[in-house]
């Protein structure tokens, strides 16, 4: 009898060893003359048990992790085949706590299947969606994503059915469906394992875009610093056309969608859409003024939906299950799911796919199990570089876009970055000022000066000099930046070093010792 | 050389650009992606993917291969910060400088790497072995602090680790010094 066994192909499981872990479980069952089938699927998202390997027993299956190339030979003595004891032993994967609580959409099948078969995707529920809105007129799919309250993921949180209403509605052909897998955002990897471990669920949300605002090709714009993830997605694209989920004939409809992947080059601010769509045209990234909206005037001057990677792939649950269904997650008018990432300083660092509303004590605390040095947690960054810093007395906030923003605060991609108590929150003012600088692509003044004006007058306020007035300069140069910048690189930056200022007063101050002129 | 298949062009240059022995490869991308509308950082990746950056004469053959000014070639290729002027050492180690990375020391596995290898980022240690670049987020970050070497994704990097890559990295042949983890040895970097 074959076993079934799976071992992630995920790019962080892999970066802990989950392919040596793979080979060497080939080589002790061959050398013992075991039959087993080794699946490569996606990540659990429970990234401190990885490399995560699954046994299919009659139980049903069961987890051992984190394994090591060296357990391999004792997880064969120990039966691991049949879910045998062993000190990795986790129990039935979907009983382990983490993700027995979790309520996953948008992931459901990530880590479930292999990624890259189509027919693994459809039986578990994918092209439901896809076959759905076929059977649609364009307009009833797009009120049917406004019904569902899908807002944009990648952080600005626009209302997705509202954009693709716009677009629905420009007159000039052709038009165009753009996916923003340029995942930039430090603490976010989310987009990066949909793409590894379910990329068929992008493209079927692509496709259904295609037919909701009337384009038949579409672009994915992703990262270069994700090539498992370019790798995954060239396969997958492959076998949808194959398949019929990409095509001159959707799925037998007769309607047309194909999608071209293209590569970034290490820009940050490609992340932001109009500088994405000047990159896509094959030119340096620069932010364009809006408007015009793209959805008006975007790709080549043609309108243009641009997604994120997780709002396209939340569209075909939103098509196989309802809007209602949808919407009845979450909280106010933040509905539906959201996967966060708790990453940096904590324990149980992964992908937390829950309704809006969990507070950030709850993600931190009760999934993250606090930090990874068992020191107290002293200042969450939620929301990646361009989000605030924020101190414990914020942790009950309840996630959710309204709540956020009236703190001050910004869920953004949903990237949690914890940092314990021996964190310089200075240092990290500055870095945010240094990163803007890196980042800017230099059209507005205040992001491309006041950048780097920022980290010499953080600089000074560090080594003493003249810190009231640096401060005062630094406010100054906050409020311009704010008010004044092009887009959100410049206009956001002062976020985490308000934010720093505010709450951590303390790491500000003039060092011992050194005479305040 | 390559003037006859470039037919239909305008040509916007009073002459040819120079040819090098880098100009095949650069002809070769031109020629595959031209079609694509935007074929700029396609061709551009074609080019830094085969040689490991982009030659300084390829600027030239692109701008006319695409009827773009050499200013707006050069602008793209300086703005990215991907697109390197000059080859790389044999190993090329991207350190990521980012947020959740510095929350689990990447700071200082930075500065003992710059002192250790001698170099700065964007520097090639002196025998040519290694390059070591900053980048923004690997999206390794529950598995802080990240690398990536020669395109291979690494997470939980400890310093000792990171001393026994550079070591390998420095002293064996290209082609044996990735660091396999066959064994405990390579995947130190395990919390135990």
């Amino acid at each position: 009898m074959t076993t079934t066994i799976y071992v992630p192909r995920d790019a962080a499981a892999r970066s802990v060893g989950a392919d040596e872990v793979a080979a060497r479980i080939a080589s002790v069952a061959e050398a013992r003359a075991v039959d087993v089938q080794i699946v490569r699927n996606g990540s659990r998202g429970m990234f401190w048990l990885e490399p995560l390997v699954e046994v299919v027993t009659v139980q049903g299956r069961v987890a051992y992790g984190p394994a090591l190339p060296s357990d391999v030979e004792s997880l064969f003595d120990a039966q691991f085949l049949t879910g045998g004891a062993h000190r990795l032993f986790l129990g039935a994967t979907e009983r382990i706590a983490y993700l027995e609580k979790q309520e996953r959409l948008t992931f459901a099948r990530v880590g479930l299947i292999d990624p890259l078969r189509l027919s693994a995707y459809e039986a578990h529920g994918g092209l439901r969606g896809l076959r759905a809105a076929l059977a649609m007129p364009p307009r009833d799919i797009v009120e049917q994503v406004v019904r569902s309250g899908l807002r944009g993921r990648g952080g600005a949180a626009f209302p997705c059915g509202i954009k693709w209403r716009t677009v629905l509605g420009a007159e000039s052909l052709p038009k165009y469906v753009v996916c923003n897998a340029d995942e930039g955002d430090s603490g976010t990897f989310s987009d990066r394992m949909i793409m590894e471990g379910d990329p068929f669920v992008l493209l079927e949300g692509m496709a259904i875009a295609g037919l909701a605002v009337g384009a038949e090709k579409g672009y994915i714009y992703l990262r270069s610093e994700y090539p498992d993830a370019e790798r995954a997605l060239v396969a997958a694209i492959a076998a949808a056309r194959q398949g019929g989920l990409l095509g001159v004939d959707l799925l037998g409809s007769g309607r047309a969608f194909d999608v071209e992947l293209r590569r970034g080059a290490g820009a940050y601010i490609c992340g932001e859409e109009t500088a994405l769509l000047e990159s896509l045209e094959g030119k340096r990234g620069m932010v364009r003024p809006k408007p015009p909206l793209p959805a008006l005037e975007g790709l080549f001057g043609q309108p243009t939906a641009v997604n994120n990677v997780i709002t396209l792939a939340s569209v075909p649950i939103i098509f196989d299950k309802g809007a209602e269904f949808y919407a009845q997650f979450g909280m106010g008018r933040s509905q539906g799911t959201l996967p966060f990432q708790l990453a940096g300083n904590v324990k149980r660092g992964g992908l937390v796919e829950k309704a809006f509303g969990i507070t950030l004590r709850q993600l931190l605390y009760d999934y993250g199990g606090g930090s990874a040095s068992g020191r107290p947690i002293r200042a969450v960054q939620v929301g990646g570089p361009l989000g605030a810093f924020l101190p414990e007395s914020r942790f009950d906030t309840p996630l959710d876009y309204e709540a956020f923003a009236a703190m001050g605060g910004m869920i953004g991609h949903g990237g949690v970055v914890v940092f314990d108590d021996t964190v310089d929150m200075a240092q990290m003012a500055r870095y945010a000022m240094e990163f803007c600088a890196i980042e800017s692509c230099g059209k507005c003044t205040p992001c491309r000066i006041g950048s780097t004006r920022g980290v010499e007058v953080i600089d000074h306020i560090r080594a003493g000099r003249k810190s009231e007035q640096n401060l005062t300069l630094l406010r100054d140069l906050c409020d311009t930046m704010t008010h004044g910048s092009l887009c959100a690189m410049g206009g956001l930056t002062p976020a985490p070093v308000l934010s720093a200022l505010q709450h951590f007063p303390e790491d500000f101050g003039a060092s011992p010792g050194r005479k305040v002129l | 050389m390559a003037k006859e298949s470039r037919t239909g062009t305008p040509i916007l240059l009073d002459r040819s650009p120079e040819v090098s022995a880098s100009s095949p490869t650069v002809d070769q991308a031109i020629a595959d992606h031209r079609h694509l509308p935007g074929a700029l950082l396609p061709i551009l990746h074609a080019i830094q993917d085969k040689l490991g950056f982009i030659p300084p004469d390829a600027t030239a053959r692109i701008a006319r291969g695409l009827n773009l000014s050499h200013a707006e070639v050069s602008g793209v290729i300086s703005f990215y910060h991907d697109f390197r002027s000059a080859p790389p050492g044999r190993h090329v180690v991207k350190l990521c400088r980012a947020e959740a990375c510095q929350s689990m020391g990447s700071r200082a596995l930075e500065a003992s790497l710059k002192a250790r290898l001698g170099i700065d980022f964007g520097e090639t240690t002196r025998d040519g072995a290694i390059t070591l670049e900053p980048v923004y987020c690997l999206g390794n970050c529950a598995l802080s602090p990240a690398l990536m070497i020669d395109g291979q994704l690494r997470g939980r990097v400890t310093a000792q680790w990171l001393g026994a890559l550079v070591a390998s990295l420095s002293g064996a042949s290209p082609d044996e010094a990735r660091p396999h983890a066959s064994g405990d040895d390579a995947t130190s970097t395990r919390k135990s």
